[in-house]
């Protein structure tokens, strides 16, 4: 599936745009971290809870569930919320 | 507390000796280095430009590792470990993290590592993290690979003093100044804004509050050690049974094994006081620190007192105190120096780093006597770390 990352991730990425796989948002980030080492933890906290400035959109949808489903055709686009000065 | 220290010798003669001051700040990390005569520098930044940089340590066990504590805005926190003196950077991967709870349980996550710092000699892969909200880390790795060290993360007594985002200083309570003794890698300190002072002699495993003789904000139980609010503590390099604190209520000295501060901070000018938040200790002399008052009246400004910046030194363990303001701007400067923005080198003469909310970095070459601007428009300067490189 198509993720597209933001640029504060491009240190992991280094691209803007990548593949991975999941059959939930939850999997699809586990599976980018086994790809890019630490990116999960830069969004994900030990509790499972999505960081403060960070969002998820699946197809422009925003999800807040990570255990959302997805399908193959599905596109992932993780986005850097205004964090202030 | 067992063997002795080992003392910190003076360093004279120029040879290849080089000075590094690792400065961190909101928006990123660098290196000043110089010569041993601490008059050519050469700037090496920004590093990690954006982020934002609670602290950066040299270990000085094998004087080439760096470790970052770093976060963005938008992203979570990690550390970031460098052994080339900063020329690569790695990411940990296992940065500071609580245990995870059970859903649906309350559980902490860590929102920035606000302080580091390398273990005992004896454990040359050992670091220590503390965290904000407060919790306390331990890796035997280098940096690589971190783990809660400690009961404290999740005990509850320790968890009631930490109090919540609410209770601390305004940007998430902090543990600060953790300290080895240099004679024993099982004895530590650590420091909670609020929380208290903390002392340990099995390695971390047990902690007890270190409290009595420390004041706290008039109304409140001293007892209670949810209402202490240490600043930065500071252990001396040449009698490590010497520690000095700069608190939220005084600067205070404590001789152990006694375990009462002493509030050495009366003796300062009235109209300056003693609030402020570092605390510098001389390398080879006991009776030696130096402090950087600000404003604690009324709504708590956080400023220079009068706008007018000055180092202040006690040459006799807080019996007297002395204004060193020479090369610092006479009036209208409303900055301050935050409790990891200061720092000596072991030189002799001393010297003298401090880093300001503004954005400068100042320098003295003789212990505070005469100081001048290193740099000028930096981001907000977090802390200020030196080191001798051979």
């Amino acid at each position: 599936m198509k993720v597209l990352i933001p640029s504060a991730l491009y240190s992991y990425t280094t691209q803007a745009e990548v593949t991975a796989e999941g059959s939930t948002v939850a999997a699809v980030l586990d599976d980018l971290d086994s790809r890019y080492p630490g990116i999960r933890f830069r969004m994900i906290d030990e509790q499972n809870r999505v960081r403060a400035h960070i969002r998820f959109f699946v197809n422009n949808e925003q999800v807040k569930d990570l255990s959302r489903s997805l399908k193959e055709t599905d596109e992932l686009i993780i986005v850097q919320a205004l964090s202030g000065g | 507390m067992v063997g002795k220290a080992k003392p910190v010798t003076a360093k004279k003669s120029a040879g290849n000796t080089r000075i590094v001051v690792m400065v961190a700040t909101r928006k990123g990390a660098w290196l000043f280095h110089s010569d041993a005569a601490r008059k050519r520098w050469r700037v090496d930044g920004p590093h990690f430009l954006g982020h934002i940089i609670n602290h950066i340590v040299l270990d000085p066990r094998d004087g080439k590792t760096l470790l970052a504590a770093a976060k963005t805005g938008h992203l979570g926190p990690t550390i970031f470990r460098s052994t080339n003196l900063g020329r690569t950077w790695k990411e940990a991967t296992t940065p500071p993290a609580f245990a995870t709870v059970a859903e649906g349980k309350a559980g902490r996550a860590v929102d920035h590592t606000f302080w580091l710092t390398p273990g005992h000699a004896s454990e040359p892969d050992v670091w220590y993290a503390g965290t904000s909200p407060q919790g306390l880390f331990r890796s035997e790795d280098g940096g690589v690979t971190w783990a809660p060290c400690s009961y404290i993360n999740d005990d509850k007594q320790y968890r009631q003093w930490m109090g919540s985002v609410q209770d601390g200083t305004p940007d998430g309570p902090k543990m600060h100044s953790i300290i080895i003794d240099p004679r024993d890698a099982q004895h530590l300190y650590f420091a909670m804004s609020g929380g208290g002072v903390h002392e340990s002699t099995d390695g971390g495993k047990t902690f007890t509050p270190l409290l009595q003789g420390l004041e706290v904000v008039g109304g409140f139980d001293a007892s209670n050690a949810a209402f202490h609010d240490p600043h930065c503590m500071r252990i001396c390099p040449s009698n490590p049974d010497r520690l000095y604190q700069q608190n939220h209520c005084g600067i205070y000295r404590i001789d152990r094994p006694s375990n009462e501060w002493q509030r050495i901070g009366k003796k300062m000018p009235k109209r300056v006081g003693d609030i402020g938040f570092p605390m510098v200790v001389h390398p080879r002399d006991d009776d030696t620190v130096w402090v950087f008052p600000m404003d604690g009246t009324m709504v708590w400004p956080r400023t220079s007192p009068e706008g007018k910046p000055a180092v202040y030194s006690t040459r006799n363990g807080g019996k007297t105190w002395q204004r060193l303001d020479v090369g610092l701007p006479a009036e209208q400067a409303w900055w301050t120096v935050k409790r990891q923005a200061m720092s000596a080198d072991a030189r002799n003469t001393v010297g003298l780093y401090f880093g300001t909310t503004s954005g400068e970095l100042w320098m003295s070459r003789d212990e505070g006597n005469k100081w001048l601007c290193l740099a000028q428009h930096l981001p907000e300067i977090y802390a200020v770390e030196t080191a001798e490189l051979s």
